[in-house]
């Protein structure tokens, strides 16, 4: 029995009907009046010295507006640690190192003019590992830091760390260890709308960005400071962001391209828009990272777990990104995915002359849950316990508290767990290794899902303003890129009112016009919106209420006496003045009315009605009025060298599996079918909640088996879709069971729990420890193909 | 030097002035102003560019524009009926999910369109085999299928 109205039934988004008729706006299809479209200029080597720049002929082409190079421009600084410049001066440090830009008059002149550039350069050696650039001697990315300060190697100078309880008296404690090495791959984001911005100046020096971000406070914050290095401190920069072709993680920095259509905006005083095609999405955008990471578990003698230890090595690529704290969210799992006393958690970020990497989806979490759950599978098979009990005996639990300090308040991994192995049937299949070839696997998860503190503020404002017709526009600085927050918000705005979801109008993300908002990531778009959308909504429907003690006998007054004009009406047989005196007002459906009224339409005051009344008030002055709030979760910002505190107001767990069927001659990997099975807290919207796990699934798949960016020192071999396979709507045609646990969180909104990204962390290795059941061979290196698969089965003879 | 290009568009006659060796998707785009139908990739991998020429799906992105001359091309705007509502079949991707970031979607659509004037009632596999040239990051393909078979369906019922 549903308690709500809307909350948890199945809703179209609010934004589907532009996007099914081609009418949303992405930045691909906005042109504003005057606009210049600008290129780059890319390095032709990996590691070099830029000895020249020749820029003449470009500037001789006609409709070249501009010409730039950090010759010419200020020095404008960028990236999470400083150490990334818009424009490269003196060395290039990967293929990527944006060397000149042009505006022109069209896209193809800019990039004609683009390629006339010439550099002259003295190459250098590099590094395209993070063993070669750990390596005693081996050249440096960088020579100095940010401040100057001379480096002495490659590693990037964060910490994360985490060491508790007892490693050594728990490796006593152990019947059982064992250690792996497990890899994955750098892969694409691969976002259907490749990146872009629009890059304008007023009169005065303010900035407007339209921009492809998932972090528009914090991109604002980054244009400012980039304002001053152009000698326009104190202006502004306003971020807008139009409707997104996917986010996945590259919205979470700001970009050089960024920077560089800026630029070239304020050297010609037009605007100017830079816009990747496919090819330059895969070789110039940040990817996500590829990273190797050796884990130690032992358990005793009944299969509980005594201890975990994980060094973890990162390929940062050459500068330095958000991206390179992904080792901040490992922690989560690394300390937290199953009840485990003794850990330890080392990282290493190394730069390399690759290209640099940034955010991805889960963060961190796929690449460190990879070993985790291969590793469980290997422990329970080297003590010879059934992988599943091993899950269930050493299962999270509500109310602990984990060795990173992590509160877990509500937990389903249990509940996830067992409908997984029905749904898999998992005590008839596994460990059947039949003639087939079929195998069962599974994996678990923990993710972030009450916000993951990394700044200052993990916070969410919002203004709810309602208009003279019913309507109620809100004001939200998260971004919408496809997982649905627009619904989700539409959904909770109607239900904590009391009004109807289509009267919710979400307003475009804009940082002129909305409060600030850390940015869309760590799941918690949903869980902080919606949490602002409550306490706004309950603020603007106390004040209402307050109205209505005046209004309600006025209007219901007066539609009586028009009622009583036709001769049928009968007077309503409820005394609705005494309950409108002690002020039992109810607000439902868009329907302001008293507790106990009777259905007629004269006892109903519609919302619009409502606020018109307000506005327009009969006696003494009206008034319109608006609401806001701001939500700041009850978490902690970690110290991130001891890899202690509560980072998220709550945690998602979940549970998948998988059934497949391998071809021991080709290799091949059949899924004949999969499980997900997610605690959510409670369902907002399961139409766009399933959406985002079986999307998430699709991202699993691809990661697990087919997906990887290649490289060859450094240059980018597969830069677009031909060679980078990302699942079809066939390979993922096989049946998918996803089911939705409901915890109801005492933190989320109307119980929810945010859950971005947890579908697709436990996928890879719950198709690797099916592989295993079949065949019984390990793939430790990811993605699982068939040539790795042979090699293994090779091996193994 | 531009040349002309005459085609019925979305089932209007248009007299365009483009470039020689425009694609059919910059003709749509940059010349007739419809940014519905979508570039993904530039080079027939994506499918986000798909549209319909004299009924057949095609990657606008590698069709030259010069080769729709007289031809009858339909794009994700004109599935839209005169008052501005939405087609059965994009109705049921508004109502089954089908899109989320919807920067495939046009192209998804499009392909959808071509599979059911030609099969009324696909099959799942029918309707995934439709959809292989069409890539989606977001949805994991599941409910833009379910739009699809729900498209039909409905179809189906009106017929009967
Ligand atoms: S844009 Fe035409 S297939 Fe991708
Ligand atoms: S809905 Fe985003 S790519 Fe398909």
């Amino acid at each position: 029995m549903n308690e709500f109205r809307f909350i948890g039934v199945d809703t179209a988004r609010p934004d589907a009907p532009d996007k099914v008729s081609g009418r949303a706006q992405y930045i691909h299809d906005i042109t504003l009046p005057g606009m210049l479209w600008g290129a780059i200029r890319f390095s032709d080597h990996a590691h070099a010295r830029i000895r020249h720049i020749d820029t003449s002929e470009a500037e001789k082409l006609p409709g070249v507006e501009a010409v730039i190079t950090a010759y010419n421009t200020p020095e404008v600084r960028i990236g999470f640690l400083r150490d990334n410049f818009a424009l490269k001066r003196d060395k290039v440090r990967q293929f990527r190192d944006e060397i000149a830009a042009v505006a022109a008059r069209d896209p193809e002149t800019a990039r004609e003019a683009a390629a006339l550039i010439r550099v002259e350069y003295e190459p250098l050696p590099g590094v395209f590992s993070p063993e070669e650039a750990l390596v005693e001697g081996a050249p440096l990315v960088h020579e100095t830091d940010a401040r100057g300060r001379a480096r002495k190697d490659n590693i990037v100078p964060v910490r994360f760390a985490h060491h508790s309880g007892d490693l050594e008296a728990g490796k006593r404690a152990s019947r059982h260890v064992v250690e792996g090495e497990y890899r994955v791959p750098l892969i694409q984001q691969s976002c259907m709308g490749t990146a872009g911005c629009i890059a304008s100046f007023d009169a005065r020096g303010n900035l407007t960005l339209v921009a492809k971000t998932q972090i528009p406070f914090l991109a604002q914050k980054d244009f400012n400071r980039a304002l001053g290095a152009l000698g326009l401190e104190g202006r502004n920069t306003r971020v807008v962001v139009p409707a997104l072709g996917g986010g996945f993680g590259t919205g979470l920095d700001t970009h050089a391209y960024e920077y560089i259509a800026m630029l070239l905006a304020w050297r010609t005083g037009r605007p100017v828009k830079i816009l990747y095609n496919r090819e330059e999405e895969f070789a110039f955008l940040s990817p996500r990272q590829s990273a190797s990471a050796r884990i130690r578990q032992g358990c005793d003698e009944n299969g509980r777990l005594t201890f975990r230890e994980i060094e973890v090595v990162q390929d940062n690529g050459a500068y330095t990104s958000w991206g390179a704290t992904f080792p901040s969210v490992m922690l989560v799992p690394a300390t937290s995915l199953y009840r485990v006393q003794n850990v330890s958690f080392e990282s290493k970020i190394v730069y390399t002359n690759n290209t640099y990497c940034q955010a991805m989806r889960g963060y961190g979490n796929p690449e460190i849950t990879w070993p985790i759950e291969s590793s469980i599978d290997e422990l329970a098979e080297l003590a010879g316990i059934d992988p599943f009990d091993m899950r269930l005996l050493n299962c999270n639990q509500p109310g602990e508290t984990t060795p990173m300090g992590l509160k877990i308040t509500t937990c389903g991994l249990k509940e996830c767990l067992e409908r997984t192995a029905a749904s898999l049937d998992w005590k008839e299949k596994r460990g059947r290794q039949d003639a087939k070839r079929r195998g069962v696997g599974m994996a678990g998860v923990i993710n972030v899902a009450g916000g993951g503190k990394i700044y200052r503020s993990d916070g969410s404002g919002i203004i709810l303003k309602p208009d003279d017709y019913g309507n109620v526009n809100v004001s939200y600085g998260g971004v919408e890129m496809g997982q649905g927050l627009h619904s989700a918000l539409a959904l909770t705005v109607a239900e904590a009112l009391g009004i109807r979801p289509e009267n919710v109008i979400v307003n475009q993300t804009d940082t002129a016009s909305c409060p600030w908002d850390v940015g869309t990531h760590a799941s918690r778009g949903a869980f902080m919106a919606c949490n602002a959308a409550v306490l706004a909504a309950r603020k603007l429907k106390a004040r209402l209420l307050e109205w209505a003690a005046e209004i309600y006998p006025q209007e219901v007054e007066e539609a009586l006496a028009r009622a009583r004009r036709h001769s049928s009406f009968k007077e309503p047989d409820f005394d609705w003045r005494d309950a409108a005196r002690r002020g039992q007002f109810e607000l439902a459906n868009g329907i302001l009315t008293v507790t106990g009224a009777p259905e007629l339409p004269e006892l109903q005051v519609d919302f619009g009605r409502l606020l018109r009344a307000v506005h327009f008030r009969r006696q003494g002055p009206g008034t319109t009025f608006a609401e806001d709030a701001f939500y700041e979760p009850p978490t902690e910002l970690p110290d991130w060298d001891k890899g202690i505190g509560n980072m998220s107001a709550t945690y998602a767990f979940g549970a998948q599996g998988v059934e497949v069927e391998v071809d021991e001659e080709t290799g091949e990997v059949k899924i004949l079918r999969l499980v997900a099975v997610h605690d959510v807290g409670r369902v907002l919207n399961p139409q766009t909640l399933k959406g985002q796990i079986y999307g998430a699934l699709a991202q699993g798949i691809g990661y697990a088996m087919y997906e990887q960016v290649l490289t060859d020192k450094g240059r980018v071999l597969n830069p677009g879709f031909t060679d980078y396979k990302l699942p079809t709507a066939c390979e993922m045609g096989f049946p998918i069971d996803v089911q939705l646990v409901e915890t109801n969180d005492p933190e989320g909104p109307f119980g929810a729990k945010g859950v971005g990204e947890p579908g697709l962390v436990p996928t890879a290795p719950a198709i690797a420890n099916a592989i295993f059941d079949a065949i019984g061979v390990r793939i430790r290196d990811l993605p699982i193909t068939p040539e790795k698969i042979l090699l293994a089965l090779r091996q193994r003879r | 030097m531009k040349v002309p290009l005459r085609f019925l568009l979305n089932g209007r006659e248009v007299a365009l002035e483009v470039q020689p060796h425009a694609r059919l998707l910059d003709a749509l785009r940059d010349y007739a102003g419809l940014t519905g139908t979508k570039e993904g990739c530039g080079e027939g991998e994506c499918g986000a560019c798909t549209v319909l020429v004299d009924g057949r799906a095609v990657n606008s992105c590698l069709y030259p524009a010069l080769e729709a001359e007289g031809c009858a091309v339909l794009t994700v705007e004109g599935l839209v009926s005169a008052q501005g509502g939405l087609s059965e079949l994009q109705q049921a991707f508004v109502e089954e999910g089908g899109a989320q970031c919807g920067f495939c979607t046009p192209g998804m659509v499009m392909s959808a369109a071509a599979l059911l004037s030609e099969n009324a009632a696909p099959s799942d596999d029918e309707i995934r085999e439709a959809l292989v040239g069409n890539l989606c990051r977001c949805t994991g393909y599941t409910q833009i299928v379910a739009s699809i078979r729900a498209a039909a369906q409905k179809a189906g019922k009106a017929q009967s």
